[in-house]
Formats: C-alpha cells, sequence, structure tokens
C-alpha cells in the first residue's frame, strides 16, 4: 500500500510555501499518497495569483548582502527588495519558483484541502483559489494523518 | 558506460527538480528501458538513489566528473 504524507501549511510566505509543495510534489514522485491542509497564513498559497513576499524583519537568521538593522528594516521597500532578491537568487540557483511545484502538485493529484474555519474567519473569498481544491476541518486532517506514515506541521 | 535508451540532463536544477523530472521521464518508458541522467545538484549523490530504492527503479551505475553526476537508472515493473 502507498505511504502517506500529511502536511499542515500554515505559513503564507515565499520562504514558508516551499516546504509544503516542494516535500508533497517530491513525496508524490517517491510513490506517496499526499494531502496537504492550509490552514490560516497558509490559506494564501491557494490563492490563483501568488504574490508572496519574504520579509528580513523579525528573521535575523536571513541572509542579507549588507546587515540592515531592524529599525531600518521598516523603510518600505525594502520587503519588496529581500523578496526580488530572493526570488532572483532562486532562479540562478535553477530552484523551481513556487507556482511551478504547486502545479505539478496539482497534475499529480496532491489533495489541496482548504480550513474552512479559516476560510470563514479571514472571510477568504473561494473564487479567489485555484481549481481542484477542496475544504476540511480538523477532523478531515487528523483521520487522514492518523493513518499517515509522515505528518508535518509546517 | 552501460548502454542507455533515454538521456535526461538536468543540470542546472536544484532539488528537487531532477528526481521530479526523472519520474516523469521513467513514467513514459517501458520497464527493462534504462534512463541516462545527468545532474548537477550536489544532493543528488543521496537523493536519486533514495529514489531509486523507493520507487524500485534499480540504479545500474552512477560517477561523478568535475561536478557533474550521472546514473543510469533502469525502469522497473510496475
Amino acid at each position: 500500500m502507498a505511504k502517506k504524507l500529511a502536511i499542515i501549511a500554515s505559513k503564507g510566505t515565499l520562504d514558508g510555501a516551499y516546504p509544503p509543495f516542494l516535500l508533497a510534489s517530491t513525496a508524490v514522485a517517491l510513490g506517496f499518497e499526499v494531502k496537504i491542509f492550509f490552514t490560516f497564513y497558509g490559506l494564501q498559497l491557494l490563492n490563483k495569483n501568488l504574490n508572496l513576499k519574504v520579509s528580513p524583519l523579525g528573521n535575523p537568521a536571513m541572509p542579507m548582502p549588507v546587515p540592515v538593522p531592524s529599525i531600518v528594516q521598516v523603510i518600505p521597500g525594502l520587503e519588496w527588495f529581500a523578496t526580488w532578491m530572493m526570488k532572483r537568487k532562486l532562479k540562478q540557483k535553477g530552484v523551481a519558483s513556487v507556482e511551478q511545484l504547486r502545479d505539478i502538485c496539482v497534475e499529480t493529484g496532491v489533495d489541496l484541502i482548504a480550513c474552512q474555519m479559516t476560510v470563514d474567519l479571514f472571510d477568504f473569498n473561494e473564487e479567489d483559489f485555484i481549481d481542484g481544491i477542496s475544504s476540511g476541518g480538523a477532523a478531515t486532517y487528523l483521520e487522514f494523518a492518523g493513518e499517515a506514515d509522515v505528518s508535518l506541521y509546517i | 558506460m552501460s548502454h542507455f535508451d533515454v538521456e535526461l540532463d538536468t543540470s542546472g536544477l536544484n532539488c528537487p527538480l531532477p528526481v521530479l523530472k526523472a519520474r516523469k521521464a521513467l513514467s513514459e518508458m517501458d520497464a527493462g528501458q534504462r534512463l541516462h541522467l545527468i545532474v548537477t545538484d550536489a544532493g543528488a549523490h543521496q537523493d536519486i538513489p533514495a529514489f531509486s530504492k523507493m520507487t524500485g527503479n534499480p540504479l545500474i551505475e552512477s560517477s561523478e566528473n568535475e561536478g557533474i553526476l550521472h546514473f543510469i537508472l533502469e525502469k522497473g515493473a510496475e
């Protein structure tokens, strides 16, 4: 029987988008059945138009070309710059884009599930989400995760 | 190097693309056919053998030449 991977994706940043989509697409290639539950900020990863950003603010481990003190990081445009820099770096190093990995997940049958409670909480519009996703709650996740070989909260 | 039927060059691509592209190439091949996979991602040293083991596509040969990794994978029976 196929191994199972259950992931909770709770982050909606550019860097936070990589682990769930990357592991899910790879797991399918290795023969796993995969479900990703998108909750809280992770729901942003289901938007048709992804506009993900990365911020150095509150993230002292983020490598920067020059050290930028926290007080300076609030300057408008710095987040935009950090995101631009990260995307350029990802491309230079031959890393797939989030969109590309997400497309592979959709094409290979990864089950993408939106947390219904968070959709209601944030008044998200399901029409903004990509096609082919389903919705569910904690019990939906636990039913699958209870039988999963790997279960991750990201 | 052993003979192969299909060649796939993933030079310049990083994890997990070589594995994903290898999977796609193998899915379009017949059992017993061999794939020559070229990878520059250093993580492939560990990743391709793991992929081979988990998917039942035997790794026939692997070698490295100036940072370029060459693998011969045989498509296993479904």
